[in-house]
């Protein structure tokens, strides 16, 4: 019985995460979702690779799409070579291949980069991502120039009858691999290595006091992010059958940052979170307004500015309160704040919808509005003022309801 | 020849002078406060897009003038309000904040501006020929960029060097603690020198909106080479990124005007290869074709074999 | 009641009830017809084009324009095939290929037959293949691209496909126009070739140089010289060099910031020597090049610009002016395509791309312009009269940019002139 508890206990989780992976086409399987939910899987390998630099190693790198693009190339280079025949085996081990190139190049970039952490390695990692990008249209034969390289999945040996044509085929493909990407990536962190690249982030000095060298262990970070980003850029390559210079240039790099940064960084799960996040607000919000961009620009600096810790970060401050019982005590000061503060976010998108639109009319929320009429202006700036106001007013009492919850059993109320 | 030369070296100083402009401003911030201001091209990108709306109105001057002023306060505002707040958190963190000012105030200014190029002109004053040189114009507006970088320059040199201010501020670089203790507002000083080294940038949008053309892609597109100067130059040091600045400039502009290749380079060893060559993207490479990433090619060069820089005083 | 007279009564009441029958015939029929027609389906068309990031105001313009001839010319009549709706989907790729795939799939999950898409050569290679494999392995669900803007010859040799239609004339056309036109000149001996270093500005300089060497063999080339899309942000060093090789016109493909950026560059040099095109108008372009660029800056294009020839053209573009007074109308080869799909919708009373590709090949059409076009079959590729126009302030009715400078049409090539022998071998789909 003890045994069933403990099992439950470690392998709960992710017995639950594979479950959710696989189930989810069962949820919704329009087109748009399974296209969806193969973006997320990109993603999320991604950016947990991503974490294994920044999260855990503190490495800042700018030039992280690189690896992604690499192993993205390569993966196409792949199907053509099945396509043609010059190798034979399935298409499900594209990924494999792609980690494998991706790894290649970490292993020759990190000998070099890896030699200084901080400012200056951030600074490399812009300089190599950018000089490769550039280089990429120079070189055509490999990165097929501006159109990039495009490839054909559905050749090769088929796996039990299964020749990939479909995408909801290639999900479920991208689900096991996305599966076993994360197991192995949050093994990494249990490794010794893993847990000397933590140390090495947080002091160097006395890393290297302890015996280990701090540039060696960058180095191994450096190689297994890079492996992992080659994986997903191999599922990319699988997803989308082509790949272009654009995918390992410093706006991909920028974006798995952000993926990274808006998750939460020093939590596991943070990427997760975050690329699902903005996978979402890429595909489903854009169709809502051109001004996505902006918010997702808005959304990043407040994160980094009041939500340091992303939003795996916010989730888990709550656990002290958790595991006192008094999480439910919360329930209703965030009631009293969410309230304003969610009329207040709604003010503010619909005066920036206002002021951007061209047309007669907006129609947001289910309403109609007018921008050439003062007196919408008047009551939307009246309410989104209003809700400020009752923001400010009721964040002491949540402050309070936090102080009471987090205090230490014992303590006197 | 000599034609090419000469303007391959006038346009090579116009680019290194402006570049240096923007340089200026982020050496000057990261020396006072070991923060990469990675959207230090944004608040460039303002002062271009400030002054093309004031120069609409009021005309070229008034925007020389008063955009600059607009950009500076509003870093002085961003230092005060943001990036005080993230400086706790490490550089890191100040980094990325950065990183997502950028990436904001280019949304925001497609949001009020608009995304297509704006017709920003330079003032009809300025557009006559300084000299003719060979058939080809040296247009008096550049004279004038020269003119402003240089004179910002020196300017900046006797501020720094010779005034009251200057000395405060350069103390408060290395010794910001004792500086305080001598009674002098430090974060005042910080948000000051953020707010001078963003009007610096800000200046160079005004004058480089009408060359440089003003989109809102503007800041990307020299925002990498900025950096790349800073880190070549030396982090934290202004002579040094003067050097760094027309170095790259004069590189640039002297690899466009030649027509040197790699053919011409294996031609020196007698080696000649096929056209349908594996590698025959790589031995058909000129050097006007790879102008844009030599910068990056020297930044990873020097980080690699002196990590400080030409200049660097202040390692990371 | 008295009786009636029997026959006469018979008469009049087959009569009414014929009568009565008729209306009520009718009534049912009207009834019914305006049911159906209420019940109809709009026909969906989606656009997929850059609609933010740095490309967007072309994708925007390109989008009114669209949106604006389905409303003046099709949805404000009544619509098409007895009362359905045209329903433009705008769906933003950013000129992005990886943004372009997720925004197909978001097509085909909505049921979307028809993509237009014009911007960047490379997004509408990607597409093109998309769409192939899409089409092979979904046979009944496929998706017919309407390209209007891309104009690398590719798309209508090696790459071409059944299921692609080119509404634009393509760069070697455009070539041999503008190269028409440059022969026609004898002050001009030395020319100068400059490019964006990609496909398309690699098909420019290549065709340039071969098509001058046949028309002009006097003519010596001075130089080529490619520059990276969108980095270079001053073009004064390769003016210095073309200055310094003599050169008496400059032919160049380059759009968007980078041609605002070379002719501005070249203006501001003094270098007095026309300046041959494809894309120096519009979106901010003309009001940038102003004063400086009058009667240098010459463009290859498709449909006469000033003077417009037809009155139906004029009106078209006040109604769109009025509309939407900061755009112009500056791509109607987009009007045309959306009317000659139309005219094929409406030619075989379906929408399906199999039954529209096939009304398509070989189609005929006059234009707004009173211009006659034609579809080739073999390769999808649109044949029209194609012109060179001159950026200028004298003779401008329609103006570009609320500017004040517009294009003057100088001279016209018809469209019989313009047609190219292709190696395309397309697969044909049986049904």
């Amino acid at each position: 019985m003890v045994i069933l508890q403990t099992l439950v206990k470690k392998f709960g989780i992710w017995v639950a995460y594979l479950a959710v992976l696989l189930l989810l086409p069962q949820l919704f399987d329009s087109i748009l979702a399974i296209s969806i939910y193969n973006q997320m899987a990109i993603a999320i390998v991604f950016a947990l690779s991503y974490n294994m630099l920044l999260g855990q190693g503190g490495m800042l790198s700018f030039g992280h799409a690189v690896y992604f693009g690499m192993g993205g190339f390569l993966g196409v280079h792949t199907l053509l070579m099945i396509e043609n025949e010059s190798v034979y085996f399935s298409v499900m081990w594209v990924p494999f291949i792609g980690g494998l190139f991706g790894l290649l190049c970490a292993l020759f970039i990190g000998s070099f980069s890896t030699r200084k952490a901080g400012t200056v390695f951030a600074m490399i990692s812009l300089g190599i991502g950018e000089l490769i990008a550039a280089s990429s249209l120079i070189f055509v034969d490999f990165f097929g120039g501006e159109a990039g390289i495009s490839g054909d999945r559905t050749f090769g040996p088929t796996f039990f009858g299964v020749d990939f044509a479909q995408n909801i085929q290639i999900y479920y493909l991208a689900a096991i691999w996305t599966f076993i990407a994360t197991i192995f990536m949050y093994l990494f962190t249990q490794t010794p290595a893993g847990r000397m690249a933590n140390a090495v982030r947080d002091n160097p000095i006395r890393a290297e006091f302890i015996g280990y060298s701090a540039r060696r262990v960058r180095f191994i970070s450096f190689c297994a992010a890079g492996l992992f980003a080659g994986v997903a850029g191999g599922l990319f390559a699988l997803n989308y059958e082509f790949i272009t210079e654009e995918n390992l240039n410093a706006a991909t790099s920028g974006r798995v940052l952000l993926m990274a940064y808006i998750g939460g960084l020093g939590y596991f799960i943070g990427p997760i979170i975050g690329a699902v996040l903005l996978t979402l607000m890429n595909t489903l919000l854009s169709t809502y307004t051109d001004l996505w961009l902006l918010y997702l620009g808005i959304l990043f600096l407040l994160t980094v500015m009041f939500l340091p810790r992303g939003f795996a970060g916010f989730i888990m401050m709550h656990q002290v309160a958790w595991l006192r019982g008094r999480l439910t005590s919360l329930i209703k000061p965030y009631l009293i704040t969410g309230l304003p503060a969610l009329v207040f976010l709604l003010g503010v998108v619909t005066l920036i919808e206002l002021i951007h639109t061209e047309d007669e009319t907006l129609s947001i929320w289910g309403l109609s509005l007018t921008p050439a009429s003062v007196p919408t202006w008047i009551v939307l700036i009246a309410i989104t003022g209003a809700a400020f106001y009752g923001i400010r007013r009721s964040l002491p009492q949540l402050r309070e309801a936090w102080h009471a919850a987090n205090k230490p059993d014992g303590e006197g109320n | 020849m000599l034609d090419v030369l000469i303007f391959a070296t006038l346009n090579g100083l116009v680019t290194g002078l402006l570049l240096f402009m923007l340089a200026s401003g982020l050496t000057l911030i990261f020396s006072m406060m070991g923060v990469l201001n990675f959207a230090h091209a944004s608040f460039y990108m303002l002062g271009a897009y400030f002054a093309y709306s004031l120069s609409l109105y009021f005309g070229f001057w008034t925007g020389l003038i008063f955009a600059p002023l607009i950009v500076g306060v509003l870093g002085a505002l961003v230092e005060r309000y943001g990036l005080r707040r993230v400086h706790q958190a490490g550089h890191v963190a100040e980094l990325v904040f950065t990183f997502g000012l950028a990436f904001l105030i280019e949304e925001a200014v497609q949001f009020f501006w608009g995304r297509d190029t704006k017709s920003y002109q330079s003032p009809d004053v300025l557009n006559f020929a300084l000299f003719t040189l060979f058939g080809q114009e040296f247009s008096a507006y550049r004279g004038f960029m020269i003119a402003i970088s240089v004179g910002i320059f020196i300017g900046l040199y006797y501020v720094l060097t010779r005034s009251r201010v200057g000395i405060i501020i350069q103390a408060a670089i290395t010794h910001p603690n004792t500086v305080a203790n001598l009674g002098h507002n430090v974060p005042l000083i910080f948000m000051g020198v953020f707010g001078v080294g963003t009007a610096l940038a800000g200046v160079a949008g005004v004058i480089a909106g009408p060359v440089l053309t003003t989109f809102p892609g503007m800041a990307t597109v020299l925002g990498s080479i900025v950096f790349v100067i800073v880190v070549i130059g030396g982090l934290g040091s202004l002579a040094g990124a003067f050097i760094a600045s027309l170095l790259i400039g004069l590189l640039q502009s002297f690899a466009i005007a030649s027509d040197v290749g790699m053919e011409d380079l294996l031609d020196l060893f007698g080696i000649s290869f096929p056209y349908d060559h594996a590698l025959a993207d790589l031995w058909g490479l000129t050097l006007p074709q790879v102008a844009p990433i030599l910068p990056f090619l020297l930044l990873v060069l020097v980080l690699i074999f002196r990590p400080t820089g030409l200049m660097g005083k202040r390692e990371e | 009641m008295t009786v009636p007279n029997i026959t006469r009564m018979h008469e009049t009441n087959m009569t009414s009830t014929r009568r009565f029958s008729l209306h009520t015939f009718l009534l049912v029929a009207l009834f019914g017809l305006s049911g159906v027609a209420a019940a109809q389906d709009p026909i969906k068309i989606a656009f997929i084009d850059p609609l933010s990031g740095s490309f967007a105001s072309i994708g925007n313009s390109g989008l009114k324009q669209l949106q604006f001839a389905a409303e003046y010319f099709y949805n404000s009549k009544g619509g098409v095939l007895g009362g359905r709706k045209l329903e433009i989907v705008p769906l933003d790729n950013k000129q992005s290929p990886t943004d372009t795939q997720i925004q197909f799939r978001r097509a085909v999950s909505e049921d979307i037959r028809i993509i237009f898409q014009g911007n960047s050569s490379a997004v509408a290679n990607t597409l093109n293949a998309t769409i192939s494999r899409h089409n092979r392995r979904n046979p009944g669900q496929e998706v017919l691209q309407i390209n209007y803007s891309a104009v690398d010859p590719i798309l209508t040799e090696e790459e071409c496909s059944f299921w692609h239609f080119r509404f634009d004339a393509h760069a070697i056309m455009k070539l041999n126009t503008l190269t028409d036109y440059i022969a026609m000149n004898p002050d001009i001996k030395k020319v100068y070739v400059i490019g964006q270093d990609y496909s398309f500005g690699h098909v420019v300089a290549d065709n340039s140089v071969r098509l001058l060497k046949e028309k002009r063999p006097d003519i010596e080339i001075v130089g080529t010289e490619f520059h990276p899309i969108g980095q270079v942000k001053d073009f004064t060093p390769y003016v210095t060099k073309i200055v310094s090789s003599g050169a008496d016109a400059v032919i160049t493909g380059n759009y968007g910031a980078d041609m605002v950026s070379l002719a501005k560059s070249i203006i501001d040099s003094g270098l007095n020597v026309p300046i041959y095109t494809f894309y120096a108008v519009y979106d901010g372009i003309t009001a940038t090049l102003g004063e400086g660029g009058k009667d240098r800056i010459f463009l290859v294009h498709n449909e006469t610009s000033n003077p417009i020839p037809t009155e139906e053209r004029k009106q078209f573009l006040r109604a769109f002016k009025a509309e939407n007074p900061n755009f112009d109308v500056t791509q109607p080869r987009i009007i045309n395509a959306l009317q000659m799909v139309v005219a094929a919708i409406e030619k075989t009373k379906s929408t399906d791309p199999y039954d529209i590709a096939l009304a398509l090949e070989d189609m005929r059409f006059t234009n707004l312009s009173g211009e006659e076009m034609w579809m080739r079959g073999t390769d999808h590729q649109i044949f029209q009269s194609l012109h060179i126009s001159m950026h200028t302030d004298e003779g401008i009715e329609f103006d570009a940019d609320n500017s004040g400078y517009g294009l003057r049409t100088i001279f016209n090539v018809p469209a019989e002139e313009t047609v190219v022998p292709t190696s395309c071998k397309m697969d044909r789909p049986r049904r």
